[in-house]
């Protein structure tokens, strides 16, 4: 695969394309009604649900108010149980960490359980350069590494494809396997994966997962998965390398309990995911199987410097997708449009942190600030108001296009002068009212363009209120 | 007096400053009117400060964070004095109660009054139900209405119950609730001019489900939302009427409806 | 890379604006991991035994996988033959060579096959001692070790497990209790290499939403339950 390219600067491009996209529509159009009502009924069956999210919120604030600790904890008791923990700074050293534990045992084939990180670090395509083979497991990530693209959703890498699309997929890739007919039934389409990823498994010389969380208390790394993939990923191949970042550590187990039951309800709509697995060190002394090495890449790129600020509670999220499946821009434009690795609300929040608020400026503002991503949040992210933040950025470093910057301050120039404000306004809602007069409404008007391609502007009812107030007062008195 | 409006601070009648909003003072005096009359009603002193214009929003979403501030102290320092502050629109009351306090947390000469403001400050259905108690609406309007949730209401500021149990009270009205009432229709200020094509391809998935309710009057609290939808419907040729809910409380709706002609 | 772990560390400490923990505040942060105490537990789950295993059941099935209890371990063969003639499934099984499992009078059915030991490709069938069963979302907990190959959790079509209605708790915390009880230590050093928390078979939404389930773990799960507790 190639790396995910970023784009995120060609938002409006992206954008025209998603919507000329149909294929993609219908996908969008079945995750607003299914992903919705699931995860609403689910939440419903469990009363303490909010109570839950608040203890969460404070389990992972009081994690990062103490990150240091928690991480030197977690190092050691993966060291105490035979693993290797490598801290990475950058994803390059990330990259070249993995690749060299691929290269010590010789590696030719690493079989992947879902992550985030790696595709955050591009490890795919440093992998396939360096002559390793990478191959995704997750079913969504098996999809669209065949279709050579990259994910566009979090939890549901692949929700933008149709089972027609995957027909032609398997069927183009799976000739090789002896596999000449076409499959069109889902459970079929999941069945052909199965029988081909399962010799994948076997044959890989490294099993790579992502990490939901790692607990402090015991050393262990936690996925949780529904399909089971991350499970033969990493307990088949030799080596087991956890590719994951520092702000997943979480305290004890007591702690990850409390997070799990806000974490499938909020992401899938589910009471419980299939597979929550805890890992802690390499296979012991007389386990039949498991694998000989445990190797946990620890990522910052970056991570730290958000510690502290404004934006610091971006590091809650567990990334559970809820607010992308309650987003009404995402329903829009999909996962793609947004141009990296993190879509949907926490990508418009996070995203310029990493891409830079000049690459990545259309993230932040192309929010209505609806707040819904904000109400279904399970770490009650302030998603809106940290992309207000990066708007701030942008247009304190002007890199808010000239025309909008004088627009606005230009409109506030005038709204702290309300003698002309009253006056101002006068003349121009008269005159909008005028060429208003007939229909009630415009349907066309310069420098409006943007409003009135897809609607009419209701024409105003002519006198400002302030306007006719005055008169009564007078009239009154 | 009708409705148990409490006593304002001089022990009289409470004295409300209304924040009209700038969409109200400029498109819709209706509104504006509409709202006087049923703090009236409600047993209120209604005062309309001169010094008013617009709330800051638009360039506190916009990353202009400067004159946001001095925009929000231009509003706290109109509306001193005043038992209540009563604004006809959740998303311009979500930003005097919710934001302003952040915005000048930082101010040691403003924190205190952007607080003080924020307590006293109420969107029109809340501060009717939820302040005064008042529910004894006169009006009547027979036809059949749906009701979108505005999301800064709905979300900032809880507002959801208010203003169906003040429309359950109108005479004759039947009220359709809305599916997906409570998802977004595009507008989201600025937004709906900077990404137009998504703000549109929001508010066309609003529309298609105003018009499958059936209703012949959409119903809401935010004129934004309102310019929004209404300009949507009647591009699409859709015979929905449109107005905010404070016309139909008050009864005001001889006007036409919004985005209509033929006054 | 010890050079940017200490630049992660550091980092970290800057972006806080203090230094590494130390005194009294690490003393704090050691006695919290040191005396785990769980968090809000739901109502849900906090009921009388004989409820938890009712629940852990209604749960178990809700979340599709099936259920059989049976009142002695003397009955396990029988619910296991019965339950794989009525799905027609083939009757040669993976076993975890538990010695809880080896006490089972296995030669009341003759016709299971039983091999022990790690999962290999061809098993279909599996069969594993569960560690825990959490009534609050009708989870099973394996923990792995020499006589509990965590391959056999996932590698076969079918999966059964053993659970005693003994194990059955309330929820996630005090399953994790008694994994560390078990192992008796109290330096956060008693987790087996692979603990499975397993709620109703493998599945996937990744083809349009669409519900599959047996994506790349079992098809199937059923839990023989059995009854260990004086009435």
């Amino acid at each position: 695969m190639s790396a995910f390219p970023v784009t995120s600067r060609n938002f409006r491009k992206n954008t025209a394309k998603a919507h000329a996209d149909e294929n993609l529509r219908k996908a969008l159009k079945r995750m607003e009604s299914g992903a919705i009502v699931r995860r609403a009924a689910v939440v419903a069956e469990l009363p303490e649900f909010d109570a839950l999210r608040d203890e969460a919120l404070a389990i992972k604030n009081h994690v990062l108010g103490n990150l240091d600790f928690y991480l030197e904890r977690f190092e050691a008791q993966v060291k105490a149980q035979g693993g290797h923990v490598h801290w990475c700074a950058t994803p390059r050293q990330a990259r070249e960490t993995i690749l060299s534990i691929c290269q010590a045992v010789g590696a030719r084939t690493a079989t992947k359980g879902k992550s985030m990180i790696a595709e955050e670090i591009a490890l795919n395509p440093f992998l396939e350069e360096n002559g390793i083979e990478p191959v995704e497991t997750d079913l969504g990530e098996y999809i669209i590494q065949l279709a050579d693209e990259p994910p566009s959703h979090i939890i549901g890498p692949a929700l933008h494809k149709t089972k027609e699309q995957v027909t032609e997929l398997f069927h183009q890739h799976h000739r090789k396997y002896g596999r000449e007919e076409r499959v069109t039934d889902p459970q079929a389409l999941v069945n052909e994966a199965r029988e081909i990823l399962r010799q994948k498994y076997i044959d890989a010389d490294v099993g790579i997962t992502g990490a939901n969380f790692l607990i402090a208390e015991t050393g262990s790394t936690i996925i949780v998965t529904n399909e089971g993939n991350g499970d033969l990923t990493q307990m088949l191949p030799r080596v087991h390398v956890v590719i994951t970042s520092i702000e997943k550590v979480v305290p004890t187990l007591e702690d990850v309990s409390t997070i799990l039951r806000v974490l499938a309800r909020s992401a899938t709509g589910q009471e419980f995911s299939s597979y929550t697995t805890f890992s802690t060190g390499p296979k012991r002394a007389g386990d039949l199987d498991g694998p000989e090495q445990f190797h946990v890449v620890l990522l910052d790129n970056g991570r730290s410097d958000l510690l502290g600020t404004e934006m610091q509670d971006l590091l809650r999220c567990i990334r559970c997708g809820a607010c992308m499946n309650h987003c009404p821009v995402y329903h829009s434009v999909g996962g793609h449009a947004y141009g990296w690795v993190y879509p949907g609300p926490i990508g418009a929040a996070l995203d310029p942190h990493f891409l830079g608020i000049e690459e990545a400026q259309h993230l932040p503002n192309a929010s209505t600030f609806c707040g819904r991503c904000e109400s279904v949040c399970p770490m009650r992210i302030p998603l809106p108001d940290i992309m207000r933040h990066w708007r701030e950025r942008a247009f304190e470093s002007a890199v808010t296009p000239p025309q909008q910057r004088f627009g606005i301050r230009l409109w506030a120039w005038v709204a702290m002068r309300p003698a002309l404000y009253r006056a101002g306004a006068r003349l121009a809602m008269r005159l909008l009212a005028w060429l208003g007069r007939r229909e009630g409404r415009l349907s066309s008007l310069p420098f409006a363009g943007g409003w009135t391609a897809g609607r009419d502007l209701p024409a105003p009812q002519g006198r400002t209120f302030q306007e006719l107030w005055a008169a009564r007062r007078g009239a009154r008195k | 007096m009708s409705g148990g409006a409490p006593a304002g601070a001089a022990g009289g009648r409470p004295r409300v400053g209304l924040f009209v909003t700038c969409l109200v003072d400029l498109y819709r005096p209706t509104v504006g009117f509409a709202a006087v009359k049923l703090l009236e009603d409600a047993g209120c002193e209604v005062v309309v400060p001169e010094a008013q214009t617009c709330c800051g929003q638009p360039a506190y979403n916009s990353g202009d964070r400067p004159d946001a501030m001095a925009i929000a102290r231009q509003v706290i320092e109109a509306f001193r004095g005043f038992d209540y502050v009563v604004v006809p629109s959740g998303s311009c009351g979500g930003m005097l109660k919710d934001h302003y306090p952040a915005l000048l947390a930082g101010d040691p000469a403003m924190k205190d009054a952007a607080e003080d403001l924020a307590r006293r400050t109420f969107e029109l259905t809340s501060f009717l139900v939820d302040v005064l108690g008042f529910e004894n609406v006169r009006a009547s309007l027979a036809t059949s209405a749906t009701y979108h949730d505005s999301c800064s209401g709905l979300r900032e500021l809880g507002i959801k119950a208010q203003p169906r149990r003040l429309l359950a009270k109108v005479d004759g009205l039947e009220l359709k609730e809305l599916p997906g009432a409570e998802v977004c229709c595009g507008f989201g200020g600025t937004f709906c001019v900077k990404y137009p094509e998504i703000s549109t391809d929001i508010v066309a998935k609003k529309t298609a489900d105003i018009v499958a309710t059936g209703a012949s009057l959409l119903l809401a609290g935010d004129m934004g939302c309102l310019l929004n939808m209404a300009g949507r419907l009647k591009r699409e040729g859709a015979s929905v009427k449109v107005r905010h809910v404070a016309e139909v409380l008050a009864g005001m709706t001889d006007e036409p409806a919004i985005g209509e002609g033929g006054g | 890379m010890s050079e940017a772990r200490e630049k992660i560390l550091r980092g970290i400490r800057r972006s806080l604006g203090r230094g590494p923990r130390l005194g009294e505040e690490r003393a704090a942060l050691q006695a919290r991991l040191a005396s785990p105490r769980p968090n809000l537990i739901p109502k849900r789950a906090r009921l009388p035994h004989a409820e938890q295993v009712v629940l852990f059941q209604a749960m178990a099935e809700k979340l599709d996988a099936t259920v059989a209890r049976v009142s002695s371990l003397a009955e396990v063969p029988d619910a296991v033959a019965e339950y794989l003639a009525a799905r027609n499934l083939p009757t040669t099984i993976r076993m975890s060579p538990d010695p809880e499992l080896d006490a089972i009078p296995w030669d009341r059915r003759p016709l299971l096959t039983l091999h022990r030991g790690r999962a290999a490709p061809e098993d279909l069938v599996g069969l594993t001692p569960a560690f825990a069963g959490i009534a609050e979302t009708g989870t099973l907990m394996f923990a792995s070790g020499a006589a509990r190959p965590a391959t056999i959790n996932f590698m076969p079509d079918t999966h059964i497990a053993v659970l005693r209605s003994s194990q059955v708790v309330g929820d996630y915390e005090t399953a994790f209790a008694r994994l560390r009880a078990a192992a008796g230590r109290e330096d956060g050093l008693f987790m087996p290499r692979t603990v499975n928390l397993v709620t109703g078979p493998s599945r996937t939404g990744d083809i349009e939403q669409t519900l599959i389930l047996g994506a790349h773990g079992p098809r199937r799960l059923h839990v023989v339950l059995v009854d260990d507790e004086a009435h």
